[in-house]
This record gives C-alpha cells, structure tokens and sequence, in this order.
C-alpha cells in the first residue's frame, strides 16, 4: 500500500463531506438545483430569509448563546483548575466530570430539563415545603425566549470537554511549573496560575474552544430541547425548513444555512479579537504586581461551586431520566413517585429494542473504521516521521468547526441526486466524518507516548515494521485503543442532524427517537429513551475499563495506562 | 531586616517513609549546600519548604525565619525566592514583564525606573521588551534571578539552577547569584550534585542521606 494512502484518504473523508456539503447546501441559496433544471442566479432566497420576522431574534439568539456558552464554559473550567489543581478536590470533580464528556448532548439536556422544569425535580424537592407551591409555577424557566436555560445546558456540557481539554494540555506546557514560580513570587494559587499558566495552556486549547464556540452558536437536538420555539434558534429554523415536505422552502433554507455559516465565521473572528484584547488586560494586570490577595477566596469559592453545580446538574438529571422511565403515579409536588414500575420500558421496549441496535451497529461500524483510519495514520507518521502541522490539526477540526447544518443538507442532496438514496450507509459515513476528529484527539497523545527504544529493541531483535505494531504497539496500546473506539462511539451515538438528514427519515436512532419525543411531552417515554441513549454511549467506556483488567491482569506494568 | 533561616527537622515523605530531611541554620548572606546524587528527593525537600510540593508528597518539621514559622504560612506568604534548573521565565511577557510580575505593586515610573536599573545590574542594559525566548541560556538565567531578588524574598533556594550552564558562564552565574544574595543579606540554601558548586558557594556542605534527616 502506498505509504500515504491511509493519511489521504483519512483528509478526504475530513474535507470531502464538508466542501461539498457547503457547496450543495449554498448552491440552492443562489438559484442553482441539481436535481432540477436552474432558473439561473437569483438571490430571491435572500429576500424571502429577509422577509422572515424571525430573523433578527433567530441571529441574536445564535450569537448571544454561542458567545455566553462558551464565555460561561471557559470560566468554570479556569476557576476550577486555577483554584483547585492538584487538590483532591480537583481529582474528584476530574473522576466526576470525565463521564460525563461521553453522555449524549440530548440525554443531558432532557435530564436538565427535568430538573429545571417548573414541574421538575428541583422544584418537587423544594415543595411545599419551602416554595408553599401546590401546583407548577407558571414560569418559563426552559425554553425561555432569552435562551439562559439553552445556555446553561451548553456549559454543563462544555465544561467537561474543555476541562479534559486543559488537563491533556498541561503536560504540552510547563503550566505547573510557572504557577509554581507564581507562587513563590507571593501569588496565591488562583491568580497565579490565571496570569501566569493559563495564557500558554489557552494557547493550546484554542481550537477545542473554537468548537465550543460553533457548536454552541449552531446547535440544533439541544436548542429543540431546551431553547425557545416562537422563533426557535436560527439553526432550528433551518432544519425545520429543510425537512419540510414543501421543497420550495429549500432556497430559504440554503440562504439561512448561508447565514448560519456567516454568524459562525463571524463569532470566531470576534472571539479571536476578544483574545487579543484579553490578553492585553491579562498582561497588563500581571505587570502591575498586584498579588490578587483579596479576591483569592472568593474566586476559588466560586470555581468550586460553579463546577460542583455543573457536575451535579448533570448527574442528577441523568437520575431524573431514570426515575422518570420508572415512575407510576408521581403527581406534583411529590418529591418521588408513588410507585415504581417497568410499564414504560414494557411499553416501548418492542419499539426501542431495532432501534437501539440500529443505534449500536453504526456507531460500532463508525467508531472501528475511524480507529483503523487514526491508527494507520498515526503509524505513518510513526514510521514516515512525518509531523501533523498546525495546517493539518486545523483539518482534523474543520468538521467540528463549521455548522453541521451548513453542509449536512447539501450532501444529502447530493447523496440522492448520486442515486446513493438516503440509509445506514450514508449516516455511517456522515457519522465518521465526526467520529474521525475526535478518535484521532484520543488516540495521538497515547501513540506519540509510547517509550520509543521498544521499538528500538523489537527491530535489533529482528522484528518487521508490522511485527512491531501488530505485535508490540497496539497490545502495548490496548488501554488508549478501546478508550478512543469508545469516545468515537459516544460520539456517534449523541449524533442528531446527520442521522436525520442522511437517513431520510428511514433510519431511527435512540437519538433521533428522544429528540422527536421533545414537542410530545411525555415524560415517562423520554427518561427512557434519553436513559438508553445515555447507557449505549456509556458502554464501550466499561468495556475499555473492563477487557485490560482482564486481559493484563498478571502485568504489573500495563495498570494505570 | 535579615533574619536566620533555621530547619528544625524538615523531612519530606512519600507515603509515610521518609525520604529526605534536614536539620539546619542558615544566617543572613550564608550559603548553606545540600550535596547528593540527583533523584534523591532535594528538590522536593524545598518544596517543602515552598509549601509547593506535588500530590503524594507531604512534608512535616518546621521551618522558620527569624521567629515566624513559614510552614505555618500559605505558600505565597512564606516569601522564599527559589531558582530552578530551568529559568522558567513566563513566555507571555517581556523581560520587563517578568520583572515586573515579580515586584511588589507600586506607582508605574518608580517600578519602571526600578526595572530599568535591575536590568542593568544585570549587566542587561535595554533588554526589557526582548521575548524571553530569545534570550541566551545565560541572560534566562540572570533574568530569572532577578526576577526572584524583585520579588523581595527573605531568604534565597537554589536547586541546582547551574546546571545547565556550562563552563565560563556558569562561574559568571554563579558568582552572580552569590554576591547578590550576600549583598542583600540573604540565607541561601543550595541542592546540588556537583562539587564545584559546594565549593564556589565557600559555606558549610551537608551530605543528604535518603531516607534520613541530615544535620548540619
């Protein structure tokens, strides 16, 4: 095989989707279909996106939620590792969080919803006794027109992933190191390492913030589930356009879709200059010598509190999905259910059962494939001493970086104007072009860690390339292997828009069933679904933590990898 | 204004065995060695005395300046100038910069008059708005021990900060580092696995022994 076959055709499945996913998408803004015979360039679309009274609520709140979620993500993660790195404290919130990076995006925006809800969990716990309250409040607490509940939910997620983030980065930089020096320049612990660690680690979590920042302006299974409906958010508008029987919404929607992409351009552009800015106050602030004595307990207070919140919000959540999907009788404002019983999961089990297999078998064959692509990738560059640039990372991120629902809709036109029609092929590609990205992240720091001079000491004793990975690599890797297959499953597990597009609404996942539950309401079938969401996300993490207990059992110097 | 550094039994341990600990006074402009083989846990002895050890490391005895107890206090309290192997210099910010992180808040023209004339002590007239990456190993180093001696500590830790250097530069560095800390009256202890260094520090020279307290 040619030695660069594997990297090649790893970038195409990168680039290829969302080039002409955006061109197909765009293309219909302008007036050109390829399925039907073109009028010709027309920028009507633009007018009619105009003419929509939605808009400019649609683009405030597409930017007001991007720019807060991420702000809010980036502080909490800051706070936390600021005030508490290398507390035990810190290690038992990183034991907490670390699981929750993998629950499905809309398992944990149901299980907020259930908590925050003026029916919620939070309020039942809180009544009468303390709220006198007999019967809901009539507040909107979700879905609220401001987008605060959409935005809370975005950060409880986001926290966990950028806080990963920063923790895989340290070991790139000497931030323990120059918080240490901080310290003994007479710093306490949270200034410190805000003025002196953080700028060098931001440095390297710059594009996981960027995704942050996309993902949170263009979202759409969590904005349906949390957001607000008259108007939803621009992203939501877009995939109820483009799913709409009525094919001539198709323009509208491409130049909507157009516009998303600009808004997201635009947020990161700003966010860039917002960095600047930031690091010219951050700078200044460190060369005025101010020890930051007094706001020290306060700040580290907060940080605790802010992340303890998010972690527990989400956990407890998760725990009012379960206890939803078997409640009987639970009225208001009863803190727990009258009853316990597997009615509900009796009900839609016969239904849930084809489609949680459908759920495992595309993300299994999406996750395996991109492990095999990462590998392959990863031994190339091994053996060609080849070196990812920041050329390339930006590669590997450009799926995450530019709004799904910008290209999903084009390749699915040109999926069926191919003839390739819609189904599980298509979705498993469209998965794995997220899918990739993040094994990859997964899968680099370990293969790059590996002690070299094996390798050295396997080829002197005579063993081929192949022999040395096949037979000392990827067993010495097994631990770092099945991680990254199970975030790569996660991953593909909590997709919505690609599995709704792509699939032409043949093709159901537990996903794309929970999400369609949302305008139903009914509660006792979403804590089901958005529970069997979460256990088929959380599965492989076991096996990974399960088959190198068994399999190095014996081996001393395989634990802890 | 410069005190006694006194160890009453400082001793770091890992788990409960004791791996390093040191019993010793240090009077003001004194340069007390700490000699041993590298790995032998000195550079975690003065963490110890930083108050900065890493997880799994706890420390126990006392350490004092003049009558206050430093293991009583917060690290960023006790006030210890450390220079490590590395410079460690923040790569975000200017020479000026470092500098200026490290000095003591104050009205702008007098810290900037301050700055100016440290540089030059330094021997690095005009080098405050270079990259700290560009600086030559030796100028990191005289960056950095200047940026610790702004900070205005009240004793002086070295480990093995010398060590990278190399040859003529190192003598530079090194007679640098103790003439500062003699002319600012400073206690300064210094780990190191290189006899050169005991002997150019010209103080009383302690062998570490792992696992037990050393008495100097």
């Amino acid at each position: 095989m040619p030695r660069l076959a594997l990297p090649a055709l790893t970038v195409a499945l990168l680039i290829l989707p969302v080039g002409l996913g955006l061109f197909f998408t765009l293309a219909p803004a302008l007036g050109f279909s390829p399925t039907e015979a073109s009028p010709g360039l027309s920028l009507a679309a633009f007018g009619d996106l105009l003419a929509w009274p939605g808009l400019p609520e649609a683009t405030r709140l597409s930017l007001s939620t991007g720019f807060a979620a991420t702000a809010g993500a980036l502080a909490i993660t800051a706070l936390i590792a600021a005030g508490w790195e290398g507390t035990r404290a810190f290690a038992l919130l990183q034991r907490l969080l670390s699981p929750l990076l993998s629950v499905p995006h809309a398992a944990a925006a149901f299980g907020l919803a259930f908590l925050l809800a003026p029916s919620g969990w939070l309020a039942r716990l809180l009544s009468p006794w303390l709220t006198g309250w007999t019967r809901p409040p009539d507040w909107l607490i979700l879905q609220d027109s401001a987008g605060l509940a959409l935005t809370a939910g975005l950060i409880a997620k986001e926290v966990p992933f950028l806080l990963l983030m920063l923790i895989a980065a340290r070991s790139q930089t000497r931030a323990t190191s120059l918080a240490r020096v901080a310290t003994t320049l007479g710093y306490p612990r949270t200034t410190g390492w805000l003025l002196a660690a953080f700028p060098a680690l931001y440095a390297q979590i710059r594009l996981p913030v960027y995704v942050v920042l996309a993902y949170s302006a263009s979202v759409v299974d969590v904005a349906m589930i949390l957001g607000p409906n008259t108007p939803p958010t621009l992203a939501v508008q877009i995939t109820r356009w483009m799913s709409a029987p009525d094919l001539t919404l198709r323009p509208l929607a491409s130049a909507a879709a157009l516009w998303q992409l600009a808004l997201v351009l635009a947020s990161l552009a700003v966010w860039r200059l917002a960095e600047a800015l930031a690091a010219r106050i951050g700078r200044a602030r460190a060369m005025s010598g101010h020890r930051g004595r007094v706001v020290e307990r306060p700040l580290r207070a907060l940080g605790l509190t802010l992340a303890t919140a998010t972690a527990l919000a989400v956990l407890a959540g998760l725990a009012a999905l379960a206890l939803w999907s078997v409640a009987g009788f639970w009225a208001f404002p009863e803190a727990w259910p009258d009853t316990l019983s597997l009615k509900t999961w009796m009900r839609h089990g016969p239904m849930m059962a084809p489609t949680a297999l459908t759920t495992l078998l595309i993300a299994a064959t999406a996750a395996l494939t991109a492990l095999a692509l990462a590998t392959g990738c990863l031994e190339a560059e091994a053996r060609h001493g080849l070196r990812i640039g920041p050329f390339g990372r930006l590669i590997l991120y450009l799926p995450l970086l530019i709004p799904q629902i910008a290209f999903l809709p084009g390749l699915q036109i040109l999926m069926l104007s191919l003839g390739l029609g819609e189904g599980l092929a298509p979705v498993i590609a469209a998965h794995l072009t997220f899918v990739i990205p993040y094994t990859f992240l997964a899968l680099s720091g370990p293969y790059h860690a590996v002690e070299p001079r094996f390798f050295t000491a396997a080829a002197s004793l005579g063993a081929s390339p192949s022999a040395r990975l096949w037979r000392l690599r990827l067993p010495l890797l097994l631990t770092p292997l099945l991680t990254a297959f199970a975030v790569g499953f996660a991953v593909s597990v909590g997709q919505y828009l690609p599995t709704l597009l792509l699939g032409g609404g043949r093709v159901s996942t537990l996903t794309t069933e929970a999400v369609a539950l949302t305008s139903g309401g009914d509660r006792r079938a979403i804590g089901a679904y958005g529970l069997a969401q979460t256990l088929a996300a959380l599965l492989p993490f076991a096996l990974a933590l399960a088959l190198p207990r068994l399999i190095y059992g014996n081996r001393r110097g395989m634990r802890g990898g | 204004m410069a005190e006694r550094l006194t160890l009453d039994k400082l001793e770091v341990s890992a788990g409960g065995a004791c791996l390093l600990g040191l019993s010793a006074e240090i009077a003001p402009g004194e340069v007390l060695t700490l000699m041993g083989p590298s790995g032998v846990g000195k550079s975690a002895l003065l963490g110890a005395l930083t108050g900065t050890l890493p997880p799994g490391l706890t420390a126990s005895g006392v350490a004092r300046l003049g009558p206050v107890e430093l293991t009583a206090l917060p690290p960023e309290a006790r006030r210890l100038g450390i220079l490590f192997q590395e410079s460690l210099l923040f790569p975000h910010l200017s020479v000026a910069g470092n500098l200026a992180f490290a000095l003591p808040p104050g009205p702008r023209r007098e810290r900037r008059a301050r700055i100016e004339s440290a540089l030059e002590e330094i021997g690095l007239p005009g080098f405050g708005r270079r990259d700290p990456a560009t600086l030559s190993g030796g100028e990191q180093a005289r960056v950095a021990l200047m940026r610790t001696l702004l900070s205005a500590p009240r004793a002086l830790l070295l480990d093995e900060p010398f060590s990278r250097l190399d040859g003529p530069r190192r003598e530079a560095i090194r007679s640098l580092t103790f003439d500062h800390a003699r002319a600012y009256g400073l206690p300064v202890l210094l780990v190191t696995h290189d006899s050169d260094d005991a002997q150019a520090a010209a103080g009383p020279v302690v062998q570490a022994v792992p696992g037990k307290i050393a008495y100097g």
